[in-house]
């Protein structure tokens, strides 16, 4: 794949934006991951942390260390290179309990595409997303890969809660969210899985760049798994080794 | 463990302990946390001779009744001026001084700006979540069980043969309320039209009453986006972003906010005007003022040599009162003095 251009820009004087289009792409997406590898190699001690978004690397830097110049022609020769295709290294497979109490806008987003409850959540459990960005609250994970006929553009009136775990759509994005906050996206289902849980190791379970495949499982199963969940167990399963 | 405690008997506003933060969790979603006014949390803790980045309480907008229990414990206020009292004496601010085993300290909320911090010699023994002990009340973590402090709170300090340390004093730091907002343009400034840019670089915004450790919503006249309009795809935040959603009223990001976001970023506060962000409160003005890259790092670097260079401004108090006497008589270069720290 070749290497789409890149715009630079910074915010403030300590963090610094590589943006690789402006649109949802998994070919962006991808030189994102590529990116900030590198730099995780280069470890460059200006850099403080590295954010990876669905389009966008975020270079957070010590400004006291900071010469932009020589920061900026580093990154763009990093970032110039050629990047192969990669399967993840990591795939999950995260058990959801569709509708009902746990995903309460269901029906009403399967009528909206004229397909019955069933077919939707066998069309949102069919593909392999891929985490393309942990942001907004610890743990959220933004997934691509939401197949195209699902797509629906965010609720008018967001939720002012709305459940740890839960499983939701909005417009073409796909989001495992952790802990419970407000939320115009429409609610599919639930999963026990704790993606951010302090005191657990790991306190984060999924890193961008990971596979995941979610698991339809009957609501009667939600309370073992729960409170396995709540133990300290992940829950999740690793289905790539 | 230390026998000496430090007991919360009241308190109100928003209360949390704070350090340095944490890094590196950023790209799980995670903002880093620590104080909104890292020189003042800085000034407290250098006033009882800690390292800078001590775990201190930071008071946002409000005070309370602190209790040293199991003996005496040597404190340290600094940032937004807070009247102070130990068992109705009043005590100053931006000086250490002792807490008798058993007496009570009375931090009345601040006059003006937002923020003070309180440090303890030697610091407190608070157990820390991904390396820091740094309250993020979103997440849940640090502080006292992932919340702020409360009524009824015990905090037990680490160290309990600290309280004999010399009395210190450094000047007050300014919070210089009436002067402009340092920033950057962008990221995402070329996602407003001119109008909004000049609305933007012109108006007074005044802070609203959403305004805490995650943001500060500002009140004011409405920027106009371009054509573009008002969703992006999510990026990344940093401290200091202004993001203006579809209502055109700026938001400024601060320590505890959400690492990505869908609105466009006009433009970025410098490093070292976050402080002056935080310290003012609901119905305080902002001006904004651009400057370029080259500046802010020259900032950047004077605020680190600033915080670097506090212990070697700490004075002993009997100096420090000679010191003040001669400013009083040589106003001008007070002033000076004074400004130097700000």
């Amino acid at each position: 794949m070749s290497p789409s251009p890149i715009r630079l820009l910074w915010c403030g004087d300590s963090a610094l934006t590589v943006e690789f289009g402006d649109v949802i792409d998994a070919g962006a997406n991808a030189q994102v991951l590529a990116l900030d590898d590198r730099l995780r190699v280069a470890a460059m001690p200006v850099i403080v942390e590295t954010v990876p978004t669905y389009r966008s690397l975020t270079i957070h830097l010590d400004p006291v260390r900071l010469n932009p110049n020589a920061l900026e022609a580093a990154v763009r020769k990093l970032a110039e290179n050629t990047i192969p295709e990669r399967p993840p290294a990591r795939i999950w497979r995260v058990p959801v309990v569709y509708g009902g109490e746990y995903g309460i806008d269901l029906v009403d987003v399967a009528r909206h595409h004229g397909l019955a409850p069933e077919t939707l959540v066998a069309r949102h459990s069919a593909p392999e997303y891929r985490v393309v960005m942990i942001g907004f609250l610890p743990g959220y994970a933004y997934l691509d890969g939401l197949d195209p006929g699902l797509a629906l553009s965010r609720r008018t009136s967001p939720r002012a809660s709305t459940p740890a775990g839960t499983i939701s759509i909005g417009g073409v994005q796909a989001l495992i969210a952790s802990i419970a906050a407000p939320s115009g996206w429409h609610l599919l289902g639930r999963t026990p899985v704790r993606s951010f849980m302090p005191g657990r190791d790991p306190v984060f379970l999924f890193q961008p760049g990971d596979g995941i495949r979610f698991e339809p499982t009957a609501p009667s199963c939600w309370d073992a798994l729960d409170k396995a969940a709540a133990a300290g167990e992940p829950v999740a399963e690793r289905v790539d080794a | 463990m230390s026998p000496v405690r430090l007991a919360i008997r009241d308190c109100s506003g928003a209360v949390g302990l704070q350090d340095t933060g944490r890094v590196g969790y950023q790209r799980q979603g995670l903002s880093a946390s620590g104080p909104v006014d890292s020189l003042a949390m800085a000034a407290a803790n250098v006033l009882v001779g800690n390292p800078a980045g001590t775990l201190a309480i930071e008071f946002g907008l409000g005070g309370g009744i602190l209790r040293a229990e199991g003996g005496p414990i040597r404190v340290g206020i600094a940032g937004a001026p807070c009247v102070l009292r130990v068992d109705g004496t009043n005590m100053p601010c931006h000086r250490s001084f002792v807490l008798p085993d058993s007496a009570d300290l009375t931090v009345a909320p601040p006059r003006e700006g937002m923020f003070a911090y309180l440090a303890v010699a030697g610091g407190f023994a608070v157990s820390a979540i991904l390396g820091s002990a740094a309250l993020h009340r979103r997440a849940g973590l640090g502080g006292l069980d992932g919340r702020a402090l409360r009524r009824g709170d015990i905090l037990d300090l680490a160290a309990s043969d600290r309280a004999w340390d010399p009395d210190r004093g450094i000047a007050p730091l300014s919070l210089d309320l009436a002067e402009p907002i340092r920033m950057l343009l962008g990221p995402q400034a070329d996602h407003f039209s001119e109008a909004g840019l000049a609305t933007f670089l012109g108006a007074a915004f005044s802070v609203s009453h959403r305004a805490d450790r995650m943001g500060y919503q500002l009140d004011g006249p409405t920027i106009a986006h371009g054509p573009q309009g008002y969703n992006i795809v999510s990026d990344a935040t940093v401290d200091g972003s202004i993001q203006v959603p579809g209502s055109g009223l700026p938001i400024i990001l601060m320590a505890d906010r959400q690492t990505t976001g869908g609105y466009p970023k006009i433009a970025t506060v410098v490093s070292a005007d976050l402080r002056r962000v935080a310290q003012r409160r609901p119905g305080d003005t902002i001006r904004f003022a651009a400057v370029s890259l080259d500046r802010a790092l020259e900032l950047a670097r004077e605020r680190a040599a600033r915080i670097a260079g506090l212990a070697r401004r700490l004075q002993d108090i009997a100096q420090f009162d000679a010191d003040r006497l001669a400013g009083a008589n040589l106003a001008g270069e007070a002033t000076d003095a004074l400004r130097d720290l700000s």
